[in-house]
């Protein structure tokens, strides 16, 4: 088994566009991704550092209302506050149709799979309502960026991202003997290292113990982050010392940011990390108890590149494991609707084109039905592989109800099901689709049953 | 517990529940307890100082002058000490018939940070605080995990929200009312035939088309609820429509069956400013839910407990917009026939100088998991060392207040 142009587009990308081709090659959906980022170009969503209304706008807002309040001043500072979070939640619903019209037109879609394999992997949740719409920025800015690259520079600009911080409560953990600690009486948070050991690095099983975590948690203080100042790093809460981990011993003198740094790219090249990267990608991608010398392999080759994500990848992509016949992974709601948005070939000014009503109504209520809320794991751990998780009641309800009614409030003129059955499914689908297909009473219900079906939800 | 199981064989829940009073076999199939427990998530911080008016403490007026508390703002007596806030009044009947109750003084045991994401999960995960890794799962669902072959069935979250409580390792279904099924016959059918080789796609498929056609306005189990609705007079006193009546509507209904829990929540007690007013929605929510549940469950509300619980309470002082702001200890608000109602259970910590929390939030005297791990100790039969470990970690139970009947 090897290379196949529609499993390639089907399992390693967003799915079959009618107008766009399949990839044609392992090298040319390598060059693809070391190439320049074309459709993130195109369609564009801000960096952390460009997002409005971001933490410290909606802070000087509310800083401002306090100076007016009982004023004259204070019905315009209100308005002004309330414009900005409606501005808010405006964004969230526009970055949302960004990320959907990427997935439906871009020529490089695995590098889109990879961007929500890695946003997933490093998972945050908004801190509050008012944070909602910088989840989608935080990916722009520290996944996106290192696809390509290399893990430890991604690891380190998730860890060190405001969002993750908050999330993971690092601002509240201060070494115990620390300046701080010993003015306000607060002390250790672990979250932070111990979801970087087992989640982000080494993984559950890796050869960690308590007393690491707590060492890598005493190492960590001192990274912090405010609304007004971002993330940054605060010597008054660092643990004085030096922090042993994995029998490796950081800091000592002056505590910084550097031996934070030197811990993150030690693990990043841990052989543990490369076993749990390579493990995880493979399970993702292609089933859920995957070849396991094909993991071996990428692992070795993780290690060889120096944490370099292109080797693992392409190790995967040639090894005749990742090319068998058998569907052995279910499409995520989002990679769902996506790929039946692209399959439909919704033009990109109909989808950037929606409000912010339609957008919930037609896709993130849906996405709840099916199981995932927008950007809302429950976890740090991020969404589950397992099928089971998603094709449940509910989550079939949502699946099925979304593929007979969204097409047709997306497009004024569906497609023939007859020919949207190899549209969607390429030139050999199941007997059994295109019999439905064609054996539809409606145009909708034909492109309905395909979208269905658990041809087109498998990967 | 033979009151209860004497009205469902005592009345026409259907012919084989009929055929003894002792016997309950449509529940037998499904878990091994036939009690049914309803967990409400009240989101955003309910007063319970303003719902639930501890208005003897001659401290309350002065902090709050213009909530209004008491007599001066029309709330009804209770026992008198505590007064039920007027918004509430449809729930009297229910009080007086000794099925709706409060335990006040209460709070999860998160403090401080006052954030309603942290204070919510703490809630639903019903762990003592956060520090100790990532969120996994919630106390409901780790509760059934030490139930060995429950099917998902047994317990329903309900509603487009996430409910972490329900979330977990076991099995649990998940259903909204936004999830209407709308297909043809012929493309069911159809569906029938794309599914039909694979059995994953084929079963939640056929599973899906079976809930969708109960829950239909056709389905009989709505028509039963409707029925019984219509013949209810407390039904009279329920205000509004909208979702969190069809939520209401849909959880009696599967409770009827084989579902023993349910959970889903109420929004919008994050009261502000005009509190007066930014409570009445999610007032007219809670006893709408309550009496729909009440009406929808018919025979089955005597053996149903629901417990309706917050994140955490709010000030005592009000605040300078005449609504309150992030506190700590609050009130969790009971109902059902299970539970013994008509009381307002609690040790009550005062409100005067020197008696608050931090100087500004009513004393938490008990963990509100406490009452919860009661309720199915007694309800379900669960033993104490499960409840203080697996379900509610860290959790003393201390001694039983008696809530269930």
């Amino acid at each position: 088994m090897s290379f196949d142009p529609t499993l390639a587009a089907i399992r390693f990308g967003v799915g079959l566009s009618p107008n766009i081709a399949p990839p044609s090659s392992v090298d040319a959906m390598m060059d693809r991704l070391r190439g320049p980022d074309q459709i993130g170009s195109r369609i564009e969503i801000p960096t952390s550092s460009a997002v409005y209304p971001s933490a410290n706008d909606h802070r000087l807002a509310s800083i401002a209302l306090n100076e007016v309040r009982g004023t004259d001043g204070e019905a315009a500072a209100e308005e002004h506050r309330l414009t900005m979070r409606a501005a808010g939640r405006e964004a969230v619903g526009t970055y949302l149709r960004a990320e959907l019209a990427r997935a439906a037109h871009t020529t490089d879609g695995f590098r889109e799979r990879l961007a929500r394999f890695w946003g997933d992997h490093f998972t945050v949740r908004a801190s509050n309502a008012i944070s909602r719409n910088l989840i989608s920025p935080y990916v722009e800015t520290v996944i996106r960026p290192h696809l390509a690259g290399n893990f430890a520079n991604m690891l380190v600009a998730a860890v060190s991202s405001p969002m993750m911080i908050l999330y993971l409560d690092q601002h509240r953990s201060m070494g115990p003997n620390s300046r701080a600690a010993q003015s306000n009486g607060l002390g250790l948070n672990e979250n932070l290292a111990r979801e970087i050991l087992e989640l982000h690095t080494l993984g559950v099983g890796g050869r960690y113990s308590q007393n690491d975590v707590r060492e890598f948690a005493e190492l960590l203080t001192g990274l912090t982050a405010s609304a007004r100042r971002g993330a940054y790093y605060r010597s008054q809460m660092a643990e004085p010392g030096s922090e042993t981990v994995l029998g490796i011993t950081y800091g000592g003198r002056e505590e910084s940011m550097a031996h934070v740094v030197e811990a993150l790219r030690d693990l990043a090249v841990h052989p543990d990390t490369a076993r749990h990267l390579a493990r995880k990608l493979a399970v993702h991608f292609i089933a859920p108890e995957p070849d396991v010398t094909m993991i071996d392999e990428m692992a070795a080759a993780y290690l060889a590149a120096d944490g370099g994500l292109t080797a693992l990848y392409d190790v995967m992509l040639r090894s005749d494991a990742a090319w068998g016949p058998q569907l052995e992974k279910v499409k995520k709601p989002f990679d769902f609707i996506s790929s039946a948005v692209r399959a439909l070939g919704v033009p990109l000014e109909v989808i950037q084109g929606a409000t912010l009503q339609q957008t919930r109504r037609l896709i993130q209520r849906p996405l709840s039905v099916m199981g995932q809320d927008w950007q809302s794991p429950v976890g740090p751990d991020g969404w589950p592989e397992e099928e089971d998780n998603w094709i449940t009641p509910q989550g079939m309800a949502g699946r099925i109800t979304w593929s007979m009614q969204a097409p047709r409030d997306m497009l004024q003129d569906l497609p023939d099901p007859r020919a949207f059955v190899f549209d969607a499914l390429g030139p050999t689908p199941p007997d059994e689709v295109v019999f439905a297909a064609g054996a539809a009473e409606t145009v909708s219900d034909g492109v309905g049953i395909v979208l269905a079906s658990a041809a087109f939800q498998r990967r | 517990m033979d009151r209860r199981n004497f009205l469902i064989g005592g009345t026409a829940l259907g012919c084989s529940a009929a055929a003894s009073p002792f016997v309950t076999p449509v529940a037998m199939a499904a878990a091994p307890w036939d009690t049914r427990l309803v967990v409400v998530i009240l989101r955003g911080a309910m007063d319970g100082l303003d719902v639930i008016q501890p208005y003897g403490d001659p401290a309350l007026a002065g902090l709050r002058p213009s909530l209004l508390t008491g007599e001066a703002g029309d709330a009804i007596d209770l026992d008198g000490f505590y007064a039920l806030n007027p918004l509430f009044s449809s729930l009297m009947p229910l009080w007086r018939a000794g099925q709706f109750g409060a335990a006040h003084a209460v709070s999860t045991p998160y403090r401080d940070k006052r954030s309603h994401f942290d204070g919510q999960d703490i809630l639903e995960a019903g762990i003592p605080d956060l520090d100790n890794g990532g969120l996994r799962d919630g106390w409901l669902n780790r509760m059934l995990q030490v139930v060995p072959g429950l099917e998902a069935e047994v317990a329903f979250a309900i509603g487009r929200e996430q409910m972490l409580v329900l979330s977990g390792q076991a099995p649990a279904s998940r259903w909204s009312p936004d999830a209407r099924l709308q297909i043809s016959p012929n493309a069911r059918a159809l569906l029938n035939v794309v599914h039909h080789d694979d059995p994953l796609f084929r079963e939640a498929s056929e599973d899906a088309i079976e809930i969708a056609e109960q829950i239909s306005l056709q389905g009989e189990l709505a028509e039963e609820t409707e029925m019984m609705m219509a013949n209810s007079p407390m039904m009279e006193a329920v205000q509004g429509s909208g979702e969190h009546i069809e939520i209401a509507e849909f959880a009696a209904s599967r409770l009827r069956g084989d579902t023993r829990i349910a959970s889903f929540s109420i929004n919008g007690w994050d009261t502000h400013a005009r509190q007066r007013n930014t409570m009445r929605r999610g007032a007219a929510a809670l006893t709408d839910t309550i009496l729909t549940l009440q009406a929808g469950l018919g025979p089955v509300w005597d053996k149903t407990a629901v417990l309706c619980l917050t994140e955490f309470g709010r000030t005592a002082h009000e605040n300078g917009s005449s609504g309150t702001d992030h506190g700590t200890g609050g009130a969790m608000l009971f109902a059902g026939g299970a539970l013994r109602g008509g009381q307002v259970l609690g040790q009550w910590p005062g409100l005067g100088e020197g008696d608050l929390y931090a100087g500004r939030d009513l004393l938490p005297t008990r963990d509100v998991r406490a009452y919860a791990a009661w309720v199915m100790h007694d309800l379900m039969g669960l033993q104490r060392d499960v409840l203080e470990q697996a379900v509610f970690p860290g959790l003393e139970l201390g001694s039983n207040p008696g809530l269930v009947l």
